[in-house]
């Protein structure tokens, strides 16, 4: 079977599900007649059809509630946010009525709310951003953030199938850099469990998104320069946490860096911090460091964003300092 | 619930045009039906200040005084199997829809048995079932979440019309202003009330917009507008009736404005020190909309003040007994707040400080001889 790109396995999964079901619809700014600023949803409207496929107004709140809405009828909605900076518009939405549903009310909420995330494309300050730690915050929200093709086709359907709301972050750096051949099958990858992206002895990099390439390269300069062994856990899913993960490669390593391209003050690496110090306290032999963006809005110019984001050498230089404590 | 039992002494259906108010078409068992609502929503909100003053009531108090006639007349013009989502002031329209008292009464004293097992306040309750969702604190954001409800019925061919209350307040919202144009849009089968009722907490309507009137709002979006007197019953149900049966017929979303007054404060703590003198008095003195509706009863529809006084007296039983019903009922289990906020996984775990057990760091113990490097840095 020929390889496809991360963005071309998640168009995959869209067809896939809309065809099983015929509940999933998807609503979103500019992805009917013209496919989505980045053409994930190409295809679908020719295929499915105006009902099942809505072209929206600029209106991140509506087309939320509105899936909420449907989503409490019986339907599986996919909402796409043309960049996911975009969902901050639909906080409010997100945070107070489809986290709560459920909860307060009773009300099945299944759905997902998708979209671009994630910098490395000068694409500067609204088109760049990782807003995820701030919805990880929110009870009644799920939050998945693949790093490969077939994570982000299998994750894809367990979101759309999921009966809660799930955040589903794609790395537009990612979208046609990576590519992989699907597994055959319905190809479902669990929410909630990592991966273990290398196996390693002598330090663990927690990461997920487009960091985990970033850790893969550093591992392999880590091996050949200094002969150190590392083990990455690519998450997939911030929430849930796979905690069980986290703690085994925390007991067999010892040392933990954990990498995100998000913002350091709140950031996820925080919480996973505060779980392992609570958990694996005795395991430690050295702290855990974090490698993460600067705390500034994300700048345009390549000289400053790159400034700005984690880099390969970055974790490098990190992952020796753990090494030698 | 005694409106599916009057659906049935209905007259046979007549098309109704301009020249017939569609209220001409109820049934004397309907038009007494009206009241029934009216008078259980304001007899059960006196039952609730009651047991508010004896601090049964956990939190704050919501009253709909005064705009009675607006809940009720709106919800009776829906079928049962049309959808509507209140506000904190439409009672009147839950009970329309078959909420009952007992389920009132329990909400507000967060008994472990109430429709939101304690969860939430007031009458932030819905039941697809019975064609009520339930609101919740921030304004505006039902009408976005309406929209998508009619919209699955616009998807499915389904023969089902949805209504959602606004304030005056909440149309200066975000999520009011998208939520009606996406539904313009899509021509989805929904009805927007604005409840004009003069203040939004204690700021009055010149402070919220510069329009005229909020039915000119409808122009903007595309969509027919009507403005009625929201104190008079059959003209609030005339009014909805037609915008119903314009969203039925497939013509999509109308802005219904209905004027009204909010007698009461926001909610039972607030003294309304903002509203001018003499104000409420004048209200309720000219324009109470129960009074208003027993005149029309006693007067040309010629009902007698025993039918009246029937309808008071079954009422004051159904609180009574509803009363004494969610007295009884205890508490929530303090272990069912970790429940349900996920299907799956279906509950979260105690925090350790909360189980009694050991503290975290002796559970957490590294066994002695495992395996790490020593101080020269070789593992053993």
């Amino acid at each position: 079977m020929a390889e496809i790109t991360y963005l071309e396995a998640i168009r995959e999964a869209l067809f896939e599900e809309m065809e099983r079901d015929v509940n999933v619809m998807c609503l979103g700014e500019d992805i009917g007649a013209y496919g989505g600023a980045f053409k994930v949803t190409d295809g679908l409207l020719d295929k499915f059809g105006e009902t099942r496929v809505i072209d929206s107004p600029i209106s991140e709140i509506a087309i939320v509630g509105a899936a909420a809405g449907a989503a409490h009828m019986g339907m599986r909605p996919v909402v796409e946010m043309q960049f996911i900076d975009f969902m901050a518009n639909a906080y409010d939405m997100l945070t107070n009525y489809v986290a709560t549903a459920r909860y307060r009310a009773f009300l099945p909420c299944p759905m997902v709310v998708r979209g671009p995330s994630g910098g490395y494309v000068r694409g500067g300050p609204f088109h760049s951003q990782n807003p995820e730690a701030g919805f990880i915050h929110t009870p009644g929200l799920k939050v998945v953030y693949p790093s490969t093709a077939e994570d982000a086709k299998g994750l894809m359907k367990a979101a759309i199938r999921d009966d809660d709301c799930v955040l589903f972050f794609e790395h537009k750096y990612l979208y046609r850099r990576i590519k992989a051949e699907m597994p055959t099958g319905d190809h479902v990858v669990p929410i909630g469990k990592a991966r273990i992206a290398r196996e390693g002895r002598d330090l663990s990099i927690i990461t997920y998104a487009a960091t985990v390439w970033k850790a893969l390269d550093a591992a392999d300069q880590l091996e050949k320069e200094d002969g150190l062994s590392v083990e990455i856990v690519d998450l997939r899913s911030l929430a849930p946490l796979d905690d069980d993960a986290i703690q085994a490669t925390v007991r067999k390593t010892n040392r933990v860096l954990i990498v995100h391209e998000d913002t350091r003050t709140g950031g996820i690496a925080g919480e996973i911090t505060a779980r392992i110090n609570e958990s694996s306290f005795a395991w430690l032999d050295a702290p855990v460091l974090r490698v993460t963006a600067h705390d500034v809005p994300l700048p345009y110019a390549p000289s400053l964003e790159d400034y700005v984001l984690p880099q390969t050498a970055d974790i490098v230089r990190a992952a020796r300092t753990l090494a030698a404590y | 619930m005694a409106r599916t039992s009057t659906k049935a002494a209905k007259p046979p259906h007549r098309p109704s045009t301009l020249n017939t108010p569609p209220s001409t078409l109820l049934s004397r068992d309907q038009l007494l039906d009206l009241y029934r609502w009216m008078r259980l929503t304001r007899t059960l909100e006196e039952r609730l200040v009651a047991l508010y003053r004896q601090t049964k009531v956990v939190g704050g108090l919501f009253r709909s005084l005064g705009q009675e006639a607006d809940a009720v007349g709106t919800a009776y013009a829906l079928e049962r199997r049309d959808i509507l989502s209140p506000l904190i002031r439409n009672l009147g329209a839950m009970l329309v829809k078959g909420a009952t008292p007992v389920e009132i009464l329990k909400q507000y004293m967060a008994k472990g048995d109430s429709p939101t097992r304690g969860r939430e306040l007031n009458i932030h309750f819905g039941d697809t079932e019975r064609g009520f969702i339930g609101q919740i604190s921030p304004l505006g954001d039902m009408v976005p979440v309406m929209a998508g409800v009619t919209l699955t019925f616009k998807i499915r061919h389904e023969d089902r019309v949805g209504l959602v209350y606004v304030g005056d307040g909440a149309t200066s919202t975000g999520a009011f202003h998208e939520g009606i144009n996406f539904a313009a849009v899509q021509r989805c089968p929904l009805v927007v009330i604005v409840e004009n009722n003069g203040y939004a907490y204690s700021t009055p309507i010149a402070k919220q917009t510069a329009a005229k009137q909020f039915v000119d709002k409808a122009i903007g979006y595309g969509i027919p507008g009507e403005q009625a007197d929201g104190n008079d019953v059959l003209a609030v149900y005339d009014v909805t009736k037609r915008a119903v049966d314009r969203a039925r017929r497939g013509e999509g979303v109308t802005l219904v404005e209905l004027m009204t007054y909010r007698r009461k404060g926001h909610a039972e703590h607030d003294n309304q020190s903002y509203v001018p003198a003499g104000e409420i008095e004048r209200w309720e003195r000219e324009n109470d909309p129960i009074t208003r509706y027993v005149a029309r009863l006693t007067g040309d529809l010629d009902f007698s003040t025993s039918d009246i006084e029937a309808v008071d007296e079954s009422v004051r039983r159904v609180v009574d007994d509803a009363t004494d019903v969610a007295e009884r009922s205890g508490p929530p289990e303090a272990l069912d707040a970790l429940v349900g906020v996920y299907a799956d996984p279906p509950a979260s775990s105690p925090l350790w400080f909360r189980e009694g057990s050991r503290s975290v760091v002796e559970v957490h113990e590294r066994p002695e001889g495992w395996g790490t490097y020593n101080t020269s840095g070789e593992k053993h």
